[in-house]
């Protein structure tokens, strides 16, 4: 039997939030939707934000993905530039910039903030990136309109967020530099081997990479509230002279309301297997951590297609009964894109995965690698290879096993 | 039913061809290629998913 309400809001205007929505509608609830977002714009979309919005080479218009046509089709009640502030799961009351209302359905789609590096708040030139304010000031930044467009870039963290801003500095003629406190750039991603074919992609693009050093200071100059970046100092002793800093050292879930709400919130807002974090209540997107079924595994994911696929999920979650709700067991994946390269990794790689190259070669950067282990198919990295990688990941999603892969992988060859 | 792909938007995620790989086919090249520009009714559901999830917006279907 279908649940009945009358109003579901849902805290967060982003990617997971907005397809929550949508998904309410397409499925045919009537009732109220309330989607409170803290940053003033409609829902936009941040993949661009590292490539092609930050290079200037597409406007503001194709990052929106709220026109205001399509919110008055949906019947949104679009809250902008709103605070949750708190929550009460057991009263189904929430706080909005200190005044309280109630819902009858919640969605949870907080995100995620950039963590940041100690020392660096009143800083000029330091940057993280998370949102188009953060874009449009590393972009004026990087503007290489004049000479004083910023020529020494450092990136901090070799995670793909820092990988594509490198990416796209690099194509403004400006000299990249990425630090990373471990020794082996990308390997927590895509494994050690795998994560030193895209190092010497960008070795190759001219990027200097500094691996297994962190940062011990960033080095600023100027009079006391007007301070700009002069460069960084690492672990070692050594120092980088630079103009621009971008910091990509990961990111934190936004669950500070949370507190005393009745959730349980550990590195995010803690679901059962269907996304349902309380009676009621359902999480979606970077914010949530759910045990997916197909890994037996606690996860939290912060991908792109993983924002769209649980904010559908969890708004479907909403609108069915208990003994109706089903899992949410999706196979993870992502995309990044960097200089002309098409990255895209689907699966899960552990620790022991053997990596086969199955087609093409990591030295032209133009594969696909499969990860398994225990006659397990568990990941496949594609570079320039989509159509391989989605034949692939066709595999993965129906928990086909390392043989039935290389059966794949010899019909290409 | 007919398939209209933007290219200027798409960026050979290559989403809609694990959706519908009976239209949709990103080859060697890297550039997506449509198999059927006017599907059967039968792949409705399959390509209302593809459009939905197309994470460019770059396909959509005209009646």
């Amino acid at each position: 039997m279908a649940r009945t309400r009358s109003s579901i809001t849902i805290v967060g205007a982003s990617l997971a939030g907005l397809w929550a929505a949508e998904t309410l509608r397409r499925e045919g609830f009537e009732g109220r939707i309330s989607l409170v977002g803290d940053e003033a714009h409609a829902p936009y979309d941040r993949p661009p934000l590292s490539k092609k919005y930050l290079a200037g080479s597409v406007g503001r218009e194709r990052v929106d993905l709220l026109t205001p046509g399509k919110a008055v089709e949906l019947g949104l009640d679009l809250r902008l530039g709103c605070r949750a502030t708190g929550l009460d799961a057991d009263t189904h009351t929430l706080e909005v910039d200190g005044t309280t209302e109630s819902f009858d359905g919640l969605v949870v789609a907080t995100g995620t903030r950039c963590r940041t590096l100690p020392g660096t708040s009143g800083v000029a030139g330091v940057h993280v990136l998370r949102t188009v304010e953060d874009a449009d000031a590393i972009a004026a930044a990087l503007s290489s309109a004049g000479r004083d467009g910023a020529r020494r870039v450092v990136v901090v963290g070799a995670g793909f967020i820092g990988a594509e801003v490198a990416s796209t500095a690099v194509d403004t003629g400006a000299e990249v530099t990425m630090v990373e406190a471990l020794d082996e750039p990308f390997g927590r991603v895509l494994g050690v081997e795998m994560g030193a074919v895209l190092a010497d992609l960008h070795r190759g693009h001219g990027v200097e990479l500094r691996t297994g050093v962190g940062v011990d200071e960033v080095l600023a100059d100027g009079p006391e509230g007007e301070r700009r970046v002069a460069g960084l100092r690492l672990v070692d002793g050594s120092e980088l002279d630079c103009d621009l800093v971008v910091v990509g050292i990961g990111v934190v879930p936004n669950v500070e309301w949370l507190d005393d709400s009745g959730l349980t919130v550990d590195d995010g807002v803690v679901c059962d297997e269907t996304c349902l974090a309380a009676p009621d209540v359902v999480a979606a997107g970077d914010v949530a951590r759910w045990t997916n079924p197909r890994y037996g595994e606690s996860m939290r994911v912060e991908h792109w297609d993983n924002a769209v696929q649980q904010g559908a999920h969890a708004a479907r979650r909403l609108l069915v009964a208990d003994e109706e709700a089903e899992p949410f067991a999706p196979v993870p994946w992502f995309w990044s894109d960097q200089y002309d390269r098409k990255l895209q990794l689907a699966g899960r790689i552990r620790s022991e995965d053997e990596v086969r190259v199955v087609t093409g070669s990591t030295a032209e950067h133009r594969f696909a690698a499969f990860y398994g282990s225990g006659g397990r198919f568990t990941a496949v990295l594609g570079m320039n290879r989509p159509r391989h990688l989605m034949q692939a990941k066709t595999l993965l999603d129906d928990d086909a096993s390392w043989d039935e892969a290389l059966a794949l992988a010899t019909a290409w060859e | 039913m007919r398939v209209v792909v933007d290219y200027d938007l798409c960026e050979s995620n290559a989403i809609c061809m694990q959706i519908a790989p009976e239209v949709f086919e990103v080859r060697d090249d890297d550039f997506l290629y449509v198999l059927d520009e006017s599907p059967g009714e039968d792949l409705r559901a399959a390509l209302e998913e593809s459009v939905q999830r197309c994470p460019k917006q770059a396909i959509s279907l005209k009646d």
